[in-house]
């Protein structure tokens, strides 16, 4: 016995709590690491679009439609050797004398210079703070680069696709934050008191669980009136998607809810004189919390899907506002995508983004009972 | 024991099918002001002349100046004995308009089914045999890519594919020359042909998602005591397999059922649309749009329907398969 | 059955030399058998025993090469001297398992067949979703070559051999149907499909309670002597080892530690280790004299609680209308006093109420009539079963407990200072640096260093978790303490030192315990006064020593008769009472 205390073998596991067990557990998990570090690259594209993105989203042009995406080069080597700078191929557009098709042939003698945080247009920060430093801006204020291409506007889909990124995430954690406070609440109720107001949430539960959620959620947001705002509609919309959501996190909170009321330790609290505030606060919450956190990441790619679905419907969001879903509804045509495949682009990020998130949230999961094993 | 259960189990259907026809009728009430004016509306907008006494007649028989309930019961027993109502878009009874596309619906859905069934089964049971094996984190990640892409998105990119590289459009599930002709059966190999395309789209993140269902739960049941007790007999490892873990595994197989077919039915509403397919989806979203609320109703009530059905088979299935479900 | 084996008694049918067994973790591979050797002998019953970790399962399974993966056997031989067995053909065959490809058709053919396994829960060892004749019959069929109509009736003859009732409805019948005892039942006639020479039986008694064990090991032994098999039983039990051995193997850390015929390990045991084990057993076997000595010094004072007229019913009723299942009556009119300075036990097998009574007591669930009073030190009397608000609150505080489980009773997620501190937090005693001080001073009580206050649970072994456990409960100065089966989840050898933890704060703080056990030897150590409980009723109560010498009513006395003795001279399960409850 005294040889489990010795001082000389206290690792730091014997001290560390549930987070840093979690946190040491989760760590071995390589593609959940990927995953958090995409997702947190995502998120924070989002919150500083304005920055991120080399011009404005919606400013179209008409000599640009359908421009083909340039690579962007790092060392620009002239006749008179060679230096550290940013540059694109130029394109100039050429029109068949015949068939009058307009085609975009890289323009060998011009190169389009770019610098690192120059100054671009000016824009407000998140809407509120003005600047008008960007992260790649062209050295000549009236050239224009498209790393992603051009929309049929002759619009940057680099621009678009990051502010594309904001919405999409963010309708992604709103509207789980939403499906949360539903899940918990009803979850918990539902655990807590049991008996027969269980029995009501969960055939409702079993209820919206049965239904197929599209036609569900293509019949309310058809029901929006389309003359609301892009604000208020995002709002509805997120409240649409939860409405659904909140299902599979009451089942969870509500399974591990019933788990946990009648583990030892929690008995244990309330023969301790804990009140049921604290017995449910410091003594089940913390378990809870690490199962909840894991539920809620897998369930926000399944938001990102079903945003960028509607959207892509027409149903969803709609133009001015930008979200994957309005972006790629532009690729809904043949024609187009034949013609400019790089309208695919958004849909590359929805895949990211939900993968990254996926591997998070199996990441989580797999590190949310740190416990777990010792037990067995 | 298992005919109760089974009895039981269809009449816990009725409440839900009750309440599936409430959600539905709410559904097409939602949009503000009732059809009618919408219709009159768009006979006006189309130079018709707008007969008041016709409207008045037809607004008497949908009971729209009545209350929600009221309303409800004249759709719902109209629903029962199949009629549907009309479509003011389509200027016929909806009842026409949806059998046809409600079956290939069901088809699509179905074969959809047999065909995730038929990849996941064998592919996760590999997988978990052979954990960690390169053949395993091939499926994995394979399975991972099904997972996240959308379903629009493959079809587009499929149709992409076919139309860049193939020269063929692989939207539709009939060839031009079978598309109004009666059924027959040279009309069934050509849907038989077009048909496994949209299969494999909606098919794709099912199967991802069962292929991982299934690996994790063989892998539980592989380290259960019962599986050391048949090796203990001396059964061989693959027929031990088989007959033990697997069966067990087989739980949430049929569950998918329950799950995965409101899931199926949901996605094929896109898929449908972007592959441009006759079936409920794209009318639906054509209905929605146009706000031809009786034709919409009519397909999210049976879509909703085909769900609850799907849940009763999986529960039956399940009951069949695992004596501790119909002793409970 | 015509072919019923007839090897010669006392020949080595089953040789085991130098076994290795390995499993490949992190930090290099873990030796969980480290050059085991032991001879089975025909008609003989061999056991293995060890607390847990011994290796003693993996020691079976490498047997049969049926280790969990990765597991692996790295050395040594397992000869089946199969000519020395009824399935012999006579011409000198030695096969050596360890060597024979662990998936291959050869071994298979030995499994099941010539060595046959039964397993600690037999719940979970068996298929859930096919009936025990499929499971059966499969065995004959897979190493003989009958009709499917032959295969099933020789199961049902089988469930008649075991003693299974109507077996031939029972074949059709699915393990859930079946009580824990006849799960072991069904295991063993599986077992013996193929009438195997040699048996092994992992733990089989393990989880079921003592009077279905002594009917399991009563059966083991009859088939045994019937068949003549040579048995191999796991066990960590002493008294199961003296009731059932020829001869024994004691293991400890992967390693053979001694092994002898059971008079040697017994009467004249050789290893410190050995010593130790049948000590720690024979200790439990008496009554505790520091216990004896105290109470010379100080009486027992009058009551503390008293419980009248108890019953609790749990509903089960469900279903529509609640038709379905029944009012189960856990608690059916319970009268128990326990007195100041007093240990009362409360002993009784799984499903008698014995946990329902305790935790009713403490109000974790509310009973459904009866009272318990409690006398406060002050003279006040409260009725505990009306109590609410602060009076409970107070009681809570004079009455606290200890639990079964030292792994489940303390949230993993807490530190150990935040545990027992918690009690003196949330009734306001302490707080601060007060609060650290006397937590710290709780842990020195209870044997543990100041130092433990910043770890976690997981930093702790089972004993070690069970003294965090014991602190948190005294931490309020308490009165009362009920002990719910606070020992069973302990290896044999802590049990005595928890005991001995308990009767020391006894004396410095003036305890009284409840008692709450299925271990008799237990009970008969620590408890002044026992009461025995059978299907929610009390039916004796007396002297602790008077009830074990002298049972009065039927159940105890089968009881007593089935506790297995662990002195080998004394076998007496042959010989037990039975008793048939006239429900």
């Amino acid at each position: 016995m005294a040889s489990v205390l010795d001082p000389r073998l206290h690792t730091d596991t014997e001290i560390a709590s549930q987070w840093r067990l979690m946190w040491w557990s989760f760590r071995r998990h390589t593609l959940a690491m990927v995953g958090l570090v995409i997702v947190l690259l995502l998120y924070l594209i989002g919150i500083f679009a304005e920055f991120v993105a080399p011009f404005d989203p919606q400013s179209a042009s008409a000599k640009h439609v359908y421009h083909p995406p340039q690579m962007i080069h790092f060392i620009d080597s002239t006749d008179d050797g060679w230096r550290i700078k940013p540059w694109v191929q130029a394109y100039t557009l050429e029109r068949d004398k015949f068939t009058l098709q307009t085609t975009f042939k890289p323009d060998e003698g011009k190169r389009i210079y770019l610098s690192f945080f120059g100054k671009g247009t000016p824009y407000k920060l998140l809407g509120l703070i003005p600047a008008e430093r960007r992260l790649l801006v062209p050295d000549e204020p009236n050239e224009r680069f498209f790393l992603f291409g051009a929309d049929r506007l002759g619009r940057d889909m680099l621009s678009r696709t990051v502010f594309g990124t904001r919405v999409s995430m963010s309708i992604g954690l709103v509207g789980v934050t939403l499906s949360l406070l539903l899940g918990v609440l009803l979850g918990g109720i539902s655990g807590y008191y049991g008996g027969a107001v269980d029995m009501v949430i969960q055939r409702v539960v079993e209820f919206v669980l049965s239904l197929p959620t599209i036609p569900i959620w293509l019949a309310l947001t058809a029901s929006l009136p389309a003359s609301w705002p892009p604000l208020t509609r995002y709002f509805a919309i997120t409240l649409i998607l939860s409405l659904v959501g909140w299902t599979e996190l009451a089942r969870v909170v509500r399974g591990r809810f019933l788990a946990l009321r009648s583990e030892d330790f929690v008995v244990a609290a309330r023969l301790d004189g804990c009140s049921e505030k604290r017995v449910i606060f410091r003594h089940m919450l913390p378990s809870l919390m690490s199962h909840v956190i894991a539920s809620v990441t897998l369930a926000i790619p399944v938001m990102i899907l079903a945003e960028t679905s509607l959207s892509f419907l027409g149903l969803g969001l709609l133009p001015p506002t930008i979200s994957w879903g309005v972006l790629l509804k532009e690729a809904q045509n043949i024609r187009s995508i034949a013609q400019a495949p790089w309208l695919f682009v958004p849909g590359a990020f929805v895949l990211v983004a939900v993968l990254a998130l996926n591997f998070l949230g199996d990441g989580l999961r797999d590190a949310a009972d740190p416990y777990a094993q010792e037990r067995g | 024991m298992l005919l109760t259960y089974i009895i039981k189990r269809i009449l816990w259907t009725i409440p839900f099918l009750f309440a599936v026809s409430i959600v539905a009728f709410a559904l097409i009430q939602a949009p503000p002001g009732d059809y009618l004016t919408t219709f009159a509306a768009t006979l006006a907008q189309s130079g018709d002349m707008v007969d008041q006494e016709r409207l008045e007649a037809l607004r008497t028989r949908y009971g729209l100046d009545q209350p929600f309930i009221v309303q409800y019961w004249k759709w719902i027993s109209g629903v029962l004995v199949g009629d549907f109502g009309i479509s003011f878009e389509w200027q016929q009874p909806v009842s026409n308009l949806i059998w046809e596309r409600m079956a290939l619906s069901l088809c699509l859905a179905v074969s959809t089914l047999l065909f995730t069934w038929a990849v996941a089964f064998p592919i996760g049971i590999y997988s978990a045999v052979r954990k960690y094996s390169i053949g395993d984190y091939l499926i994995t990640t394979l399975g991972f890519l099904g997972l996240a892409m959308p379903n629009f998105l493959l079809a587009l990119v499929l149709m992409y594919i076919g139309v860049v590289y193939f020269g063929a459009d692989v939207g539709g599930l009939f060839s031009p020359e079978y598309q109004t002709a009666p059924w027959s059966w040279p009309k069934f190999v050509d849907l038989l042909k077009h048909i496994w395309i949209p299969v494999v789209i909606l098919g794709t993140s099912s199967s991802a998602a069962l292929i991982r269902i299934m690996r994790a739960n063989l892998l539980d049941e592989l380290n259960k005591p019962y599986v050391t007790t048949a090796r203990a007999k001396g059964l061989s490892e693959f027929r031990l397999l088989l007959k033990y873990p697997v069966r067990l595994a087989l739980n949430p197989f049929v569950s998918t059922i329950g799950w995965a077919f409101p899931q199926l039915i949901s996605g094929a509403v896109i898929t449908a649309f972007v592959l441009s397919l006759p079936t409920a989806g794209p009318l639906l979203l054509q209905a929605l749009l146009a706000q031809d609320m009786y034709l919409a109703g009519a397909f999210i009530l049976l879509l909703c329907t085909l769900t609850v059905v799907g849940m009763l088979v999986s529960d039956i299935l399940l009951a069949l398969l695992d004596p501790r479900i119909r002793y409970r | 059955m015509e072919r019923i084996a007839t090897a010669d008694p006392g020949q080595v049918v089953l040789e085991v030399k130098g076994l290795v067994a390995e499993f490949p973790t992190r930090h290099g591979p873990f030796r969980a058998v480290d050059g085991v050797s032991f001879d089975l002998r025909a008609g003989e019953t061999l056991c293995v025993v060890g607390e847990s970790g011994s290796g003693k399962s993996v020691t079976a399974r490498s047997i049969l090469q049926i280790v969990d993966t990765p597991g692996r056997i790295v050395a040594g031989e397992v000869l089946l001297h199969r000519h020395r067995t009824a399935r012999g053909t006579g011409a000198e065959e030695t096969i050596d398992l360890a060597r024979l490809e662990p998936r291959g058709k050869a071994i298979r053919a030995i499994r099941g067949r010539d060595i046959a396994m039964i397993f600690q829960e037999p719940m979970s060892s068996l298929s859930p979703v096919h009936t025990i004749g499929n499971q059966i019959a499969e065995v004959i069929r897979l190493h003989e070559t009958v009709s499917k109509k032959e295969a099933r009736a020789r199961s049902i003859e089988l469930l008649r051999q075991v003693e299974i009732p109507r077996p031939e409805s029972a074949v059709d019948r699915y393990t859930f149907e079946f009580s824990g005892g006849m799960r072991q039942r069904a295991m063993i006639a599986m077992s013996l499909a193929c009438n195997p020479s040699v048996l092994i039986a992992d733990e089989p008694t393990t989880a079921l309670d003592v009077t279905t064990q002594a009917e399991i090991l009563d059966l083991i032994k009859r088939l045994q002597e019937s068949h003549g098999m040579a048995v191999m039983l796991i066990t960590h039990d002493m008294g199961v080892v003296a009731e059932t051995a020829d001869s024994i193997v004691v293991m400890r850390h992967g390693k053979l530690v001694e092994r002898g015929s059971v008079e040697d390990i017994f009467y004249a045991p050789q290893h410190d280790y050995t010593k130790m084990l049948l000590q720690a057993v024979l200790d439990l076997d008496r009554p505790s004299e520091r216990r004896l000595a105290r109470r010379a010094v100080q009486a027992i004072g009058g009551p503390v609680v008293e419980i009248r007229g108890l019953v609790k019913e749990f509903d089960l009723r469900h279903g529509f209308m609640r038709r379905k299942g029944h009012v189960l009556k856990a608690l059916d009119d319970i009268d128990l006093t326990l007195h100041e300075g007093e240990n009362l036990g409360v002993v009784g097998e799984s499903g008698s109420g014995k946990t329902t009574l305790g935790r009713c007591l403490l109000r974790v669930h509310d009973p459904s009539r009866g009272e318990m009073l409690y006398r406060a030190s002050g003279g006040a009397v409260a009725d505990v079963a009306t109590a609410s608000g602060n009076g409970l609150e107070r009681i809570r505080r004079d009455i606290r407990m200890i639990f079964q489980d030292p792994f489940a009773s303390l949230n993993p997620r807490m530190n150990v200072a935040q545990i027992i501190g918690e009690p003196l937090l949330v009734n306001g005693v302490a707080s601060g640096a007060a609060l650290r001080s006397r937590v710290a001073q709780l842990l020195d009580v209870v044997g543990l260093p100041a130092a433990a206050m910043e770890r976690y649970p997981h930093a702790f072994s089972g004993g070690q978790r069970q003294r965090i456990g014991i602190a948190r409960a005294i931490a309020l100065e308490p009165r009362v303490i009920v002990a719910d089966e606070a020992t069973s989840a302990l290896d044999v050898s802590l049990r005595t030192q928890v005991l001995d933890l308990l009767l020391e704060l006894q004396e410095r703080l003036g305890l009284s315990f409840i008692f709450i056990s299925h271990d008799i030897s237990v009970i008969r150590y620590f408890c002044d006064r026992v009461a025995v409980m059978f299907r929610g009723k009390v039916v004796e109560i007396g002297e602790t020593e008077e009830v074990c010498t002298n049972p009065q009513h039927g159940y105890t006395k089968a009881l007593l008769s089935a506790v297995p003795h662990p002195d080998p001279r004394h076998r007496g399960m042959l010989g037990r009472h039975r008793y048939e409850a006239g429900a």
